[in-house]
């Protein structure tokens, strides 16, 4: 079981050696330089996505981390080309495998969807069809992607539900995602993004909607599924929780950028960028003396600045100063931290500034 | 589903007896003696209270109403009090023409209508989309009689592509063995005159399907439209599922529940609004009939009529309900 709580306590090396950074490899997702703009008529455009560049690796999971309107669902999105094409503008470029899926035909798009890449929506009350039986909605993808037949196809579906933790996974094929509990819908929706064993698999806050019991047998399924199989996954969460118990890297995401990435142990043992560290101070702790107050960001993710004036963080920031309004704040290296810890921050929180923040814990 | 099929069909019996207590009552509380009203205003006294007599209202309400319930159980709706014959037979004669009437606008309205919503839907914001739900809200405010009459003066008159009036060509000599023009030509291998029915049905059926149809493309689109923006059609598109496929399985079937109930709720509409469409193509239903029938109190006519219509729609109205569990199993009766 992984163990969730408390987050900032760095865990123990996982099987597989996730603690130092995954071995270098070729990426099989590629992401560069992403800008999702969301256009409508007679109004200005939203930018959500900013200059976003992240990849990850086969067997290697990435967590993005920010905080609802940070922009890491559109990023998703983005890469599995499901924004609405009428309405969105997606620049940069995004490689799964070498390929461009950017300006990708529609066809050969929805080929590799479900397919190649595969995805674990946050909701899974709302994500599954509720007029449809789930054997249907698992044996469709099976039967679009592969040259199964009927009957082979609900054989593999049965066998798919089983080995997500789906008791009586005959019968569940006939039922609806109503007479499901969340959790077990849940389970569905993870069979269903691996039914074609994806090569990237990107969750979207897979355990968000779940209680805390089943948050922890998800990730750990999860977890397993991607271990046994070298699947690439991109996991999307606002919960250091989840970071901390299955991630090998971190990107962490502030009003539509980038704002630090690092391997998970180096971010909780030294957050760079003052938000992320604020994030993590804002964790209650176990080990917190009694009657400790908690300690939150201050404002709220609307208190921003647009990045083409200033970091946009800084309106919350207590370090904030003049040297913030520094429109080409570069996601940079930064002296006294390991090579592949970036940070896009005017006043890192470096080692020795950084020491009485993470003072108790074992990094 | 049979114990649900009986329990909502042992449901009606309370519900038709309550309607047909009201009925009784409101008709009779309307303004006006119906012996009066059929002789006219010279009548000789004696004249009224033969009449009076002879159709028992002289007596007490509530025995009128038994004496009416008991016949009423016997299959018997009484006699009309202005033409003096059976009311049973009258509706057999007439009703079919106007069922024929509201099946066929009722088919032009969804067969029309889905697709046209859908289409509608999604070109959400193009020009199609402007042209339909303008459309749409143009074919709710037209007056039907107006649009009858506009159907009949360019297709059937200038264009003469259409026959002006009537059901049938009477020059077919045709056999009528339901009243039902349509049915009957099939029944009998009457080709030519089925079809000859059917093309009778066009021009009316279109001015009366009008308002179901432009309420069914609009239901239709926002349907579509707020299905499309659901979670599990974005899943079903991260699916890599062809285009056609995630239309029919996922989009189609989930927007269909609102509009299969809105084609169960314009259905008594259709078989009630039939009259000025029936006047205005001199179709012989039940329209006609009952307008008479309405200056003349006529209680047993209108009190068969409204009887008639209100089973009709709690019949199609279960249908409905059957067929939605059919669609969606959250509402599935068990």
């Amino acid at each position: 079981m992984p163990d969730r709580r408390p987050p900032s306590a760095v865990p123990s090396a996982r099987p597989g050696g996730g603690a130092v950074p995954a071995p270098e490899g070729e990426a099989l997702l590629e992401v560069r330089d992403l800008g999702v703009e969301f256009v409508r008529r007679g109004a200005e455009p939203v930018r959500a996505v900013d200059g976003v560049s992240l990849s990850v690796r086969p067997g290697e999971v990435r967590g993005l981390v920010g905080e609802s309107g940070s922009g890491k669902s559109v990023t998703s999105l983005a890469v599995m080309g499901l924004l609405p094409r009428r309405s969105s503008r997606v620049t940069g470029s995004v490689r799964l495998a070498g390929t461009e899926l950017l300006g990708m035909a529609p066809k050969r798009l929805a080929a590799l969807r479900g397919d190649q890449m595969a995805m674990v929506f946050q909701d899974p009350m709302s994500s599954l069809n509720p007029v449809v039986p789930i054997g249907t909605q698992v044996t469709e993808v099976l039967r679009t992607h592969t040259d199964v037949d009927r009957a082979a196809a609900r054989d593999e579906a049965e066998d798919l539900l089983r080995r997500v933790g789906i008791p009586d996974p005959r019968r569940r094929l006939r039922d609806y995602p109503h007479q499901l509990s969340g959790g077990m819908r849940q389970r569905a929706l993870i069979a269903i993004a691996l039914a074609c064993k994806p090569r990237l698999l990107i969750a979207d806050e897979p355990t968000t909607a779940l209680d805390v019991t089943i948050q922890a047998q998800v990730l750990e399924l999860l977890r397993q599924l991607v271990g046994e199989t070298g699947t690439a996954m991109l996991l999307i969460t606002h919960d250091l929780g989840v970071v901390a118990g299955l991630c090998d890297d971190v990107t962490v995401m502030y009003s539509g950028r980038v704002v630090e990435e690092a391997s998970r142990r180096e971010l909780f043992g030294r957050p760079a960028h003052r938000y992320t560290e604020g994030l993590l101070a804002s964790v209650p702790r176990m080990d917190a003396p009694r009657g400790e107050p908690l300690r939150p960001i201050p404002g709220t993710p609307r208190d921003l600045l647009p990045w083409s004036r200033a970091c946009a963080f800084a309106p919350r920031c207590a370090h904030a100063d003049r040297a913030c309004a520094d429109p080409d704040l570069a996601l940079r290296e930064l002296q006294g931290l390991p090579a592949g810890h970036l940070a896009r921050c005017a006043h890192p929180a470096l080692p020795e500034s950084a020491a009485p923040v993470t003072a108790g814990v074992g990094a | 589903m049979l114990r649900f099929l009986v329990r909502r069909l042992a449901l009606l019996v309370p519900v038709l007896l309550g309607l047909s207590v009201l009925l009784f009552a409101w008709l009779r509380a309307l303004p006006g003696d119906p012996a009066r009203t059929l002789l006219g205003e010279r009548a000789t006294p004696a004249a009224v209270e033969r009449i009076t007599a002879a159709y028992g209202f002289d007596q007490p309400l509530p025995v009128q109403y038994v004496t009416y319930l008991g016949r009423l159980l016997q299959g018997d709706l009484g006699t009309s009090s202005r033409t003096g014959e059976p009311v049973l037979e009258s509706f057999l004669l007439r009703f079919p023409a106007t069922i024929e009437l509201a099946v066929a606008a009722l088919l032009i309205a969804v067969l029309l209508g889905i697709p046209l919503g859908y289409a509608a839907a999604r070109r959400h914001g193009g020009p199609l989309d402007s042209l339909l739900v303008g459309g749409s809200l143009l074919g709710t405010v037209i007056p039907v009689f107006f649009l009858a009459y506009l159907l009949k003066l360019v297709f059937a008159v200038q264009l003469g592509w259409l026959p002006t009036a009537g059901r049938q060509d009477p020059r077919i000599d045709a056999t009528h063995v339901t009243n039902f023009y349509v049915l009957d030509g099939l029944l009998t291998r009457e080709w030519d005159a089925s079809w000859d029915a059917v093309v009778h049905l066009v021009l009316p059926a279109l001015a009366l399907g009008t308002i179901p149809l432009a309420i069914i493309v609009r239901i239709t689109r926002a349907s579509v439209l707020e299905v499309t923006g659901q979670d599990y059609v974005r899943t079903a598109e991260a699916k890599g599922l062809a285009r056609s496929l995630v239309r029919r399985r996922h989009v189609l079937r989930n927007a269909m529940l609102p509009v299969l109930t809105t084609v169960g709720l314009q259905t008594g509409l259709l078989l009630s609004g039939a009259v000025l469409t029936e006047t205005v193509f001199a179709i012989n239903g039940i329209g006609g009939y009952l307008f008479d029938s309405i200056s003349t109190l006529d209680y047993p006519v209108l009190q068969g009529f409204i009887l008639f219509i209100a089973l009709v729609y709690a019949l199609v109205n279960l249908l409905v309900d059957v067929s939605y569990g059919l669609v969606d199993p959250r509402v599935r009766v068990s």
